[in-house]
């Protein structure tokens, strides 16, 4: 192979490998601390893998193991994320969680699951008993026991999270490369040299948040401190109608190897049901199965059987990059200068802030200097998805100033057609179908597209300038 | 603006007949909303003929048909505001619309629903597998062809066998998209025989019968479906870059569930009483709201009629459904609409479907144990439009409790 010349290529301070919401949360922090950043990732939008199909949830890291790395980064992260949330406009639902015992040997755990909510700093975590489980759930099924009230439980919107972050970390800065599979990395005096698919980056450090990419990446260092195994978790997303059978997070009682199956409203106002867990071979391997699906209408049914009667909106399945630790993979390889974040299982979204000033502290700890001042960019005003926003179609000032957020594209999600030319000419834009639906809603709703996918599709197509065939993968 | 007598949401067959009907005769202002841009419905994208034969008595194309309804309800007075949508009725009755014009208030004495139904998409229909694209509804691949010409695919699957699938397939080969097979779990085809020989013999597109689409597979475009023979439990991979989910309506009953007007469990519509009658004094409902896959013109009659009986209670003042007799059905029966009946009104006809074929054509109505009425269908195919005459409940007592349909 002929080394490409890499000529007068800007050297950056560093390189984040993984444009989820773990490395976009750390090329936010690193950019505004005044480093060049590139973000490489094999997608061709952020939050593409595992960050855009979870169950949505700020945690407060209540049933975490006490004294973990990932017990402390939850809890400091979702300070931060409420935080952060608020202030870009992102979509939350502060309903709190209600963990609910199903059986006697669950109920005996309540009393020791209380104790680690308050070794892990949850201090409004309370017991529940049965009458007052069922007043506050009327229609939880007829099984329900005591439980245990988490006030501090809330749904989150959690693809403009990453979208947020991302569009931060371009403001402040940093390049984002995507389209970008990373295939070798060459550990230099100087710098790394990091080749991808389309061309090759230079950086001093690098940040391996490859999600379950992350023990490849790691490979590709000579590292093997962890092997990542897929838990693909499938989830069931019920219609809107749904959304009154319920007014909190309903969980299960965790074990040790899952969160189980809970039920939980959306910030989008619809109700979701899942994951499952199960290991899986193909790191992309998203599929839905006939006895996934099948397990969770079944343990719907228990929880809140009048679920069920109502429509599926959607189906889908997230991998979560589970490795054979139970705590977060995050080292410092100094002498490489190279930070691995991997194992960042279904807590990632909650505690992504406070990973990123983790993994700036060690950078720092390292020695790390940047090439910048410290850059003081605002934090993006994210549009306003949540259901409890004020959405644009029904907001007179917006529609005043530019009609065509007057104009209704998806009726089953509300989105105007003013917001559809947004997310295509956003500082982030979306480039693809997928991209468009998590930065508006279009087409996320109960037709699924029966009424709006084909003025959808042929308004980004003009948006975009991308063919319409190309949009939907049309074979040549 | 002046409060409308009726607000007619949904410019469909069902409400735009309502409209024009209501608008005729005189019961004051008229409101037909619809939240597309275009007026007509389903049949504005339905680029087939026979659209009319129930109440046009000629026969004409779908977007055809869609033009003439409208003109019709705009030319007898009916106010048609496009591209707006009812965010919400209050229990005052005040509807809140948002369109073009922003957001106004309106307070009718009537709302009637008339907001159709959708075909059930593949997540609804709980098909497991990847999330490519090349999935389609037959509504969104008639759009997708008609209203917006883009590109559809090569080789295709159509899932159903009922008249929209044979639709289906027409649109598809207009797109230039062959259907390599179309699956239905059923035992044989339910449209008329000439469509289905034609389809088979002429377009060489196989019928796989008892059979179910299992799961879909490919990373960003599909790339094959799996079949499986639900006798035999064998399962046939089969390659296609489209699939397309027919049929299977669901009522589009958002709305009418957040105004809390009774739900039947059966098609999922609202309750009515045959005249559009629901169980909220003042709010009506008709068309394949009511009843789901029925025809345009099918619901163009329920809407006509509900508004002729709008028309008398404007005047005497609006009621709730009579509490009349409840009507339940036997398999293979699976539903009946009107599922209320009040033997001293009782509306021309009762629209049944089958689950399943069978060689039973029957109706048996029983009151209490007795045998009230019966009547022969002229077919008993599912997913197909079966009607019995409402005089098979003539002989009902309003008191004897309800009233069961079996098929003999």
């Amino acid at each position: 192979m002929v080394p490409e010349d890499l000529g007068e290529a800007p050297v950056y301070d560093v390189a984040v490998v993984g444009a989820g919401v773990v490395g976009c949360a750390v090329a936010r922090h690193l950019a505004r601390v005044g480093a060049s950043v590139v973000v490489l990732d094999r997608a061709v939008d952020v939050g593409d893998g595992t960050s855009k199909a979870n169950t949505a949830i700020l945690h407060t890291g209540f049933d975490t193991e006490p004294g973990s790395l990932e017990s402390e980064l939850v809890r400091r992260g979702r300070s931060l994320l409420a935080g952060y949330a608020a202030a870009a406009g992102i979509a939350v639902e502060p309903s709190g969680a209600l963990l609910v015992a199903w059986d006697d040997e669950q109920e005996a755990t309540l009393p020791s699951l209380l104790d680690r909510a308050a070794a892990n700093g949850c201090d409004d975590a309370s017991l529940v008993d049965a009458d007052e489980v069922r007043g506050r759930e009327p229609h939880l099924g007829p099984d329900a026991r005591s439980g245990l009230s988490v006030p501090g439980e809330w749904a989150i919107d959690p693809w403009s999270v990453t979208l947020a972050f991302a569009t931060e970390a371009v403001s402040a800065g940093a390049d984002l490369r995507l389209g970008s599979a990373v295939v070798a990395v060459d550990v230099g005096v100087e710098g790394h040299e990091v080749r991808t698919a389309v061309g090759t980056v230079r950086a001093r450090w690098l940040v391996n948040a490859a999600g379950l990419g992350a023990d490849r990446i790691d490979g590709l260092l000579g590292h093997c401190d962890f092997t990542v195994t897929p838990r693909r978790g499938q989830l069931i997303v019920f219609d809107k109608l749904a959304r009154r059978l319920l007014r909190r997070i309903l969980l299960p009682v965790p074990t040790a190897r899952t969160k189980g199956v809970l039920v939980s409203p959306t910030t989008w106002g619809n109700v979701l049901l899942g994951p499952t867990a199960e290991d899986v071979e193909d790191r992309d391997d998203t599929a839905t199965t006939a006895d996934g699906i099948g397990r969770l209408l079944a343990a719907g049914r228990r929880i809140l059987p009048g679920l069920v009667d109502e429509e599926v909106t959607a189906t889908y399945a997230g991998l979560r990059a589970a490795t054979e630790h139970r705590d977060y993979q995050i080292r410092l390889h100094a002498d490489q200068r190279y930070v691995t974040v991997g194992g960042i299982r279904s807590t990632g979204l909650t505690s992504s802030m406070a990973v990123a000033e983790h993994v700036a502290g060690l950078l720092d700890g390292a020695g790390a200097t940047w090439s910048g001042a410290p850059v003081d960019v605002p934090t993006p005003v994210m549009p306003p998805l949540g259901e409890l926003q004020v959405r644009p179609l029904h907001d007179p000032v917006r529609i005043a100033a530019d009609p065509s957020y007057g104009t209704a594209l998806c009726h089953c999600e509300q989105v105007s057609r003013g917001e559809v030319r947004d997310s295509c000419h956003a500082p982030v834009p979306a480039t693809d179908l997928g991209g468009v639906r998590r930065r508006t809603r279009a087409m996320n709703g109960r037709c699924q597209g029966f009424y709006c996918g084909a003025e959808v599709v042929a308004q980004v197509a003009a948006e975009t300038g991308i063919d319409p065939g190309e949009l939907t993968r049309m074979p040549r | 603006m002046t409060d409308p007598a009726v607000l007619v949401v949904g410019a469909g067959p069902a409400g735009l007949s309502a409209a024009r009907e209501l608008a005729v005769h005189g019961v004051g202002p008229v409101v037909v909303v619809d939240r597309e841009s275009v007026a007509g419905g389903v049949p504005r994208h339905c680029d087939h003929t026979g659209f009319g034969l129930q109440d046009l008595h000629r026969s004409v194309t779908g977007p055809a048909y869609a033009r003439h309804l409208a003109t019709r309800a705009v030319n007898a007075g009916a106010d048609l505001r496009l591209s707006t949508t009812v965010a919400e009725v209050a229990p005052d009755g005040s509807a809140m619309l948002v369109g073009p014009a922003g957001i106004e208030v309106v307070r009718p004495t009537a709302v009637l629903l008339a907001t159709g139904a959708r075909e059930r998409p593949r997540s609804a229909r709980l098909v497991p597998g990847d999330r490519p694209a090349g999935v389609f509804t037959t509504g969104q691949l008639q759009q997708w062809v008609l209203l917006t010409d883009l590109p559809v695919g090569r080789r295709a699957v159509v899932v159903g066998a009922e008249h929209v699938a044979y639709s289906a397939v027409l649109t598809l080969r207009h797109a230039g998209v062959a259907t390599v097979a179309m699956v239905t779990e059923l035992p044989r085809h339910q449209t008329v025989p000439a469509f289905a020989w034609m389809t088979r013999l002429g377009l060489r597109v196989p019928l796989l019968a008892r059979s179910r689409v299992s799961a879909l597979h490919g990373h960003g475009r599909l790339k094959a479906v799996d079949v499986t023979d639900l006798v035999t439990g064998t399962v046939d991979r089969v390659e296609a870059d489209t699939v397309v989910f027919t049929g299977d309506w669901v009522p589009d009953n958002e709305l009418a569930r957040r105004m809390e007007v009774g739900i039947e469990r059966a098609t999922r519509g609202p309750r009515t009483d045959g005249w559009g009658r629901t169980t909220r004094a003042g709010v009506l409902a008709a068309g394949n709201l009511v009843h789901p896959g029925e025809t345009a013109g099918i619901a163009a009659v329920a809407g006509r009629t509900a508004a002729r009986r709008l028309v008398d209670d404007l005047g005497r003042g609006t009621r709730p459904i009579a509490a009349g007799l409840g009507l339940t059905t036997e398999w293979p029966l699976v539903s009946v609409v009107p599922a209320v009946g009040d033997p001293s009104d009782l509306p021309s006809r009762f629209l049944v479907r089958t689950g399943a074929f069978t060689d039973r054509r029957l109706v048996v109505a029983r009151q209490g144990g007795g045998e009230i009425g019966r009547h022969r269908l002229r077919h008993s195919v599912p997913n197909r439009s079966l009607s019995v005459p409402g005089s098979l409940l003539g002989a009902a007592d309003a008191d004897g409790g309800p009233v069961e349909l079996t098929l003999n």
